[in-house]
């Protein structure tokens, strides 16, 4: 099966430059500066996921090298980086979404709970089910929204009847602050709604599996304002049962809803510190550029 | 850029140039479709025009005396005795009373050939249906034969001379004498679809060949659709990318849909019949040969089809934790679906109207009886209107027009399934 995500040709320093808005007064000098291992805190008390080593290949092309990262209990960990520099392709490890693209290839160790996810013995359905996904683009299947939503449930047998499946999928949508727009039109399709909407309605629907860890890649890219805000609002609900790490272009949505900001470039992790230390006094050089804007 | 021609000036000067192309193009556009539209109206035109007159039939009525004495038997007699009287001796007494001035053989056989043969069967049923009509004298119609039904549709001028005509002046007076007592008339020809084939042309009709097309093509679809898909699916969602044993197979299929069809048939010949043991002439050996044909026009439109369901929804499965399995069925397979469906049904279309890998392996054959099942030895609606364009008599060369006109509907109704079945499935995203 291909995927279409993160298919850029061309190497990440061309998408890197290209992605620019502004004209760089002395690009090479923003990238001579040596990446040597991540600054800041890249390790937490008590982690829910841990990333050792992690490196990937995409044939023979690297995206992600020797990053290490934990992602806490109950937090809300934003990736933020240039375009290109492997965020997506990192995400996706933590739900072995790679393992559907067949030139790529993940090394090191990755634990959800102290339990290796990568082992021969993990079941990557079952670790699907454990770490939700919601993609950038609302893609919510051609069906009514109540089939959207009940479809993991369904899928798991996580409902043992029909009364208890209707209360999973209400309880879903309320989690997803969208019960309450819908609740006359269970049975209308779930493309049929708006964006913000479509959003919301994968939110619950990867609520309603219960995973304990929810990778968000770039939720909101594709949502005005107001529904932004709303599904900010919903993280910050979200957060007291879950895990979440969000991927954003977004400084101010890093900023707003995340405890812990990781910044990537070139497929390294440059640094990870909360999030109010990296928009107000970054440790690295990089990290300092890209958010005063400098470039990406 | 320097000269004082402004480029706006250049730019409208080509634009006249542009406009002229843009109209000689939708000319010959427009010239196109009507002519290949006035071609089809031409095809349409002599198909109907030719076969329109054989959805009637010529029926003759004629007062038969049902005589115990010519037949030998009386109502308690057994219903063998019954079944095998000689009929067609009271249909030749009831003629020659009738007409007492046949005389001689040659006379006497077109008297005789007046009805069709199946006057006696038609007499036979009904009097061992009911005994009690033996003795009695009844009115029944019959279906005429074949020159008087081709002449009753104008087609025999009677201003020729004698030696021209196929219906000779003594039969003329027949059929005027009939005319005058209304015992002649057209009516809706419902042996046409009722009736295999014969060598009467009267008494021919599809129905062998609409069954045998019928069994032929479940077979066809039985076989063709599932491994079609299985290798569409398994080609675009699971066979590794850039292998080069993909990249053979994928070829080969491409290949195999541009094999000529009567290629097939050999191959049915070679396999089914030579190794396998196939039964010969059968709508299952016919569906198989077919089968083999249409595998590769539903697999690429399967392929096709899988390949635009959109990735985000496959995603989207495999991220709530649906096994490839799982999201093949659960979605790629029914977004693809009104594809598949397309795809299969122009390849249905295809095998209906296929003959020549039928003729490889006896489907050509002249089967009377309408086949009952997949085993029994049947023909297909384009081998019988091959068959019967082949038969000297007259009365056929409109038969084959309306077994085209047949054939031509159902493949009709079958783009209109297509058609209904894609609306049916289709669902945007
Ligand atoms: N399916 C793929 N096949 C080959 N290379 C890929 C694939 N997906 C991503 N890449 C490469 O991996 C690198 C990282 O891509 P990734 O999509 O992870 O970046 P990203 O940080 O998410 O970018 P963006 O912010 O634009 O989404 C890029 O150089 C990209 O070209
Ligand atoms: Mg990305």
């Amino acid at each position: 099966m291909t995927t279409a995500v993160g298919t850029l040709p061309g190497t990440t320093a061309a998408t890197l430059e290209s992605a620019d808005p502004k004209p760089i007064i002395e690009p090479r000098s923003e990238f001579d500066i040596d990446i040597s291992g991540t600054v800041g805190k890249p390790f937490v008390d008590n982690p829910k996921m841990q990333s050792r080593n992690c490196n990937v290949f995409y044939d023979d092309k690297q995206a992600i090298f020797d990053v290490d990262l934990d992602i806490g209990k109950n937090e809300i960990i934003a990736l933020i980086g240039p375009s290109g520099c492997g965020k997506s392709t990192y995400l996706r490890v933590f739900n072995r979404m790679n393992d559907t693209i067949p030139i790529c290839r993940v090394t090191g160790e990755h634990t959800l709970d102290g339990q290796d996810i990568y082992a021969k013995d993990q079941d990557p359905v079952l670790l699907r089910a454990r770490v939700g996904m919601v993609f950038q683009k609302p893609n919510p299947f051609p069906k009514s929204i109540y089939d959207n939503v009940a479809y993991g449930a369904r899928l798991h047998g996580l409902a043992s009847n029909r009364s208890e499946l209707d209360d999973l999928v209400e309880a879903s949508l309320i989690k997803a602050g969208l019960f309450s727009e819908v609740k006359d039109d269970l049975q209308k399709p779930g493309t049929g709604l708006s964006g913000g909407q479509q959003q919301r309605l994968c939110i619950a629907r990867a609520i309603a599996v219960d995973p304990e860890v929810i990778l968000m890649d770039e939720p909101t890219s594709a949502l005005d304002p107001i529904a932004t805000a709303v599904i900010e609002e919903l993280m910050d609900d979200l957060k007291t049962n879950y895990t979440i790490a969000i991927v954003t272009h977004s400084m101010q949505q890093a900023a707003r809803v995340s405890q812990r900001t990781a910044y990537f470039h070139l497929g390294k992790l440059v640094e990870v510190n909360d999030t109010n230390q990296v928009f107000t006094n970054p440790e690295h050089k990089l990290t300092e550029n890209y958010i005063t804007g400098r470039f990406g | 850029m320097n000269s004082t021609i402004t480029s706006t000036q250049i730019i409208q000067a080509s634009l006249r140039k542009r406009y002229a192309k843009e109209r000689r193009f939708r000319f010959f556009g427009l010239l196109s479709i009507l002519i290949s539209f006035a071609f089809l109206i031409v095809l349409l035109f002599t198909i109907i025009s030719k076969g329109l007159p054989a959805f009637q039939q010529t029926y003759i009525k004629l007062d038969v005396t049902i005589d115990e004495t010519i037949l030998g038997v009386t109502k308690d007699s057994e219903h063998n005795a019954l079944y095998s009287a000689s009929y067609n001796k009271v249909i030749k007494q009831t003629l020659t009373t009738m007409f007492p001035d046949a005389s001689g053989r040659k006379q006497k056989r077109a008297l005789k050939n007046l009805v069709s043969s199946s006057a006696a069967y038609d007499l036979r049923d009904a009097v061992v249906a009911d005994p009690s009509l033996l003795g009695t004298t009844q009115s029944f119609w019959f279906l005429a034969k074949d020159d008087v039904d081709v002449f009753m549709k104008g087609k025999i001028d009677r201003s020729l001379p004698e030696t021209e005509r196929r219906i000779k002046d003594y039969q003329l007076s027949w059929i005027d004498a009939l005319l005058a007592e209304d015992r002649l008339e057209k009516r809706f020809n419902t042996v046409l679809f009722t009736a295999g084939d014969s060598r009467e042309p009267e008494q021919a009709g599809m129905k062998g060949a609409i069954m045998g097309s019928l069994y032929t093509m479940i077979i066809t679809l039985l076989i063709s659709f599932p491994i079609a898909v299985a290798s569409a699916a398994y080609l675009e969602e699971f066979a590794p990318q850039n292998n080069r044993w993909v990249d053979i197979i994928e070829i080969n299929i491409n290949n195999l849909a541009a094999v000529p069809s009567i290629v097939f048939g050999l191959l049915g010949l070679a396999v089914y019949i030579n190794f396998f043991g196939v039964p010969r002439s059968t709508p299952l050996l016919g569906g198989l040969v077919l089968a083999l044909m249409t595998l590769p026009t539903i697999i690429i439109a399967s392929r096709a089809a899988i390949k635009a369901v959109p990735p985000s929804i496959k995603e989207a499965a495999v991220g709530l934790g649906a096994s490839p399995v799982q999201t093949l069925f659960h979605h790629t397979l029914p977004l693809a679906m009104p594809g598949i469906l397309t795809g299969t049904i122009i390849g249905m279309a295809q095998a209906l109207g296929e003959t020549a890998p039928l003729l490889m392996i006896g489907m050509v054959a002249f089967v009377a009886e309408v086949p009952q099942g997949f085993l029994d030895p049947a023909t297909v609606m384009p081998v019988q209107v091959y068959l019967w364009s082949d038969s000297p008599e007259r009365a056929f060369t409109e038969r084959t027009s309306a077994a085209i006109m047949i054939l031509l509907a159902f493949l009709v109704v079958m783009n209109l399934l297509a058609i209904m079945l894609r609306k049916k499935f289709e669902r945007r995203w």
